[in-house]
């Protein structure tokens, strides 16, 4: 039930987005993440986005896995 | 960044588990509290890499499963009355009640429609000005903002046949309930990612700070849970209890507060009746006095009559996390999906048809 995709903002129209989810268009309700601009991403739930993802976030993330996985590597 | 392949990645994956095998001294017990993350963990075989310290359990965070009876019936009893259009997420249809479920209604002729959205039903509405709509309004943290910007876009429409029937439940005080009944000794909690966008990771805090459990929220793609299940270990092997998250790029320490205070707007807390649980004081939602004209339980006289569980069914067990499906003399026997004898077996987050779909058997 608390399933939720990310999808890529579009376009925006008073409240309403469309959102490409997994190469689909789709209309996306903003009225729970007023601060979602154009070319964020949100993460959608029934309907309505629930948050923006940060790239930023992700990305440092991201790397660290890179570097443990490196650890793991050279341990082997 | 695409926010999914990334996190699926193979090799970065090999070198979590790495991690974990290498930190991982003390047998553990870790629940996820969330249907969502149950069906992670069995769709990427996580339970099958990590290593024998480490057990995972699933827990009651999945809203049509913690459902109870009467409120199955009053919805079905609802959908029975003429001039009523009853809607509804997906998977609730097929949920048996005391007597019948909203599927078999349905085919005896009740208006009862699946929707995706809340927005949808707002469109019936709409669309139906000589019927009643119902919504039925069910799930945690993640889905009641959005059930509550439905009702304030009622009222701003000034919609006269639109109401929620509210099944809305909080997930932190079922978290309580069930560590102070003791029933199950967790050392650590991988928390709901969905519902702490909402909520932030805040909610949490109160379970490391008072029962000593370190608590991770995390994402539910593989690399989320491995590093959330990474995260845990190590708390367990430093002998710390803190709320950290590992779904960094959708979660924050103080939530979606627009989306706090839409609810807090519309909702007050009421105490809520959950499957196997019984009655948790202020675990549910109900709404306020101010938007009682939207509230279905004022509108409809409702009486379902007296309820009944499925005998046999060990739902309840399978929620609190004291038994496994497996342990269900019925599961995969007489109850499979195709003929649920309990609400575990028909929700797709549900532990009895994951354990099913996934062959519980060779966990
Ligand atoms: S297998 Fe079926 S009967 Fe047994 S606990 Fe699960 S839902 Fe209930």
């Amino acid at each position: 039930m608390c399933v939720a995709i990310p999808g890529l903002i579009k376009s925006i129209d008073g409240s309403l987005a469309q959102v490409e989810i997994g190469g689909i268009t789709q209309t996306a309700n903003l009225q729970l993440c007023p601060q979602a601009k154009v070319g964020d991403y949100v993460i959608v739930h029934t309907g309505y986005a629930i948050n923006t993802l940060d790239q930023q976030e992700a990305k440092e993330t991201l790397e660290l896995f890179e570097a443990i996985a490196r650890v793991a590597q050279e341990e082997n | 960044m695409k926010y999914a392949s990334e996190f699926r990645d193979n090799r970065l994956a090999r070198g979590l588990i790495a991690k974990i095998e290498r930190s991982s001294r003390t047998p553990v017990k870790f629940m996820e509290f969330c249907g969502s993350h149950t069906v992670a963990i069995f769709r990427y075989g996580i339970r099958q890499v990590l290593p024998e310290t480490v057990t995972t359990l699933s827990g009651p965070g999945c809203p049509i499963c913690v459902t109870a009876n009467v409120d199955l019936d009053k919805a079905i009893a609802l959908a029975r009355i003429p001039n009523v259009i009853m809607t509804s997420f997906g998977d609730v249809l097929r949920v048996p009640g005391s007597y019948t479920s909203l599927q078999a209604v349905r085919a005896e002729g009740a208006d009862v429609r699946v929707i995706y959205s809340a927005m949808d039903a707002l469109k019936i509405a709409a669309d139906n000005p000589a019927k009643q709509v119902v919504l039925l309004g069910i799930g945690f943290e993640t889905t009641t903002p959005t059930i509550a910007a439905a009702i304030l876009q009622a009222k701003q429409e000034s919609l006269t046949n639109f109401s929620v029937l509210s099944w809305h439940k909080l997930s932190p005080p079922a978290m309580k309930a069930l560590l102070d009944s003791g029933d199950v000794a967790l050392d650590g909690l991988i928390c709901p990612g969905h519902v702490s966008i909402i909520t932030g990771s805040q909610a949490w805090e109160f379970i490391a700070r008072d029962y000593g459990i370190p608590c991770v929220v995390a994402g539910f793609e593989p690399l989320d849970i491995l590093q959330c299940v990474d995260m845990l270990v190590t708390q367990v092997e430093k002998k710390e209890a803190r709320v950290e998250i590992a779904y960094s790029r959708g979660v924050q320490r103080e939530g979606n507060t627009v989306a706090q205070k839409l609810v807090d707007m519309v909702f007050e807390p009421c105490p809520a009746q959950w499957r196997g649980m019984g009655t948790i004081p202020a675990s549910g939602l109900k709404l306020r006095p101010e938007y009682s004209m939207f509230d279905a339980e004022e509108i409809f006289d409702i009486d379902p009559g007296p309820t009944r569980e499925p005998a046999g069914c060990i739902c309840g067990e399978v929620l609190r996390g004291v038994s496994t499906p497996l342990d269900c003399p019925l599961f995969g026997k007489v109850c499979h999906p195709e003929n649920p004898v309990g609400a575990c077996m028909v929700s797709s987050e549900g532990s009895c048809f994951t354990y099913y779909l996934y062959g519980g058997k060779n966990e």
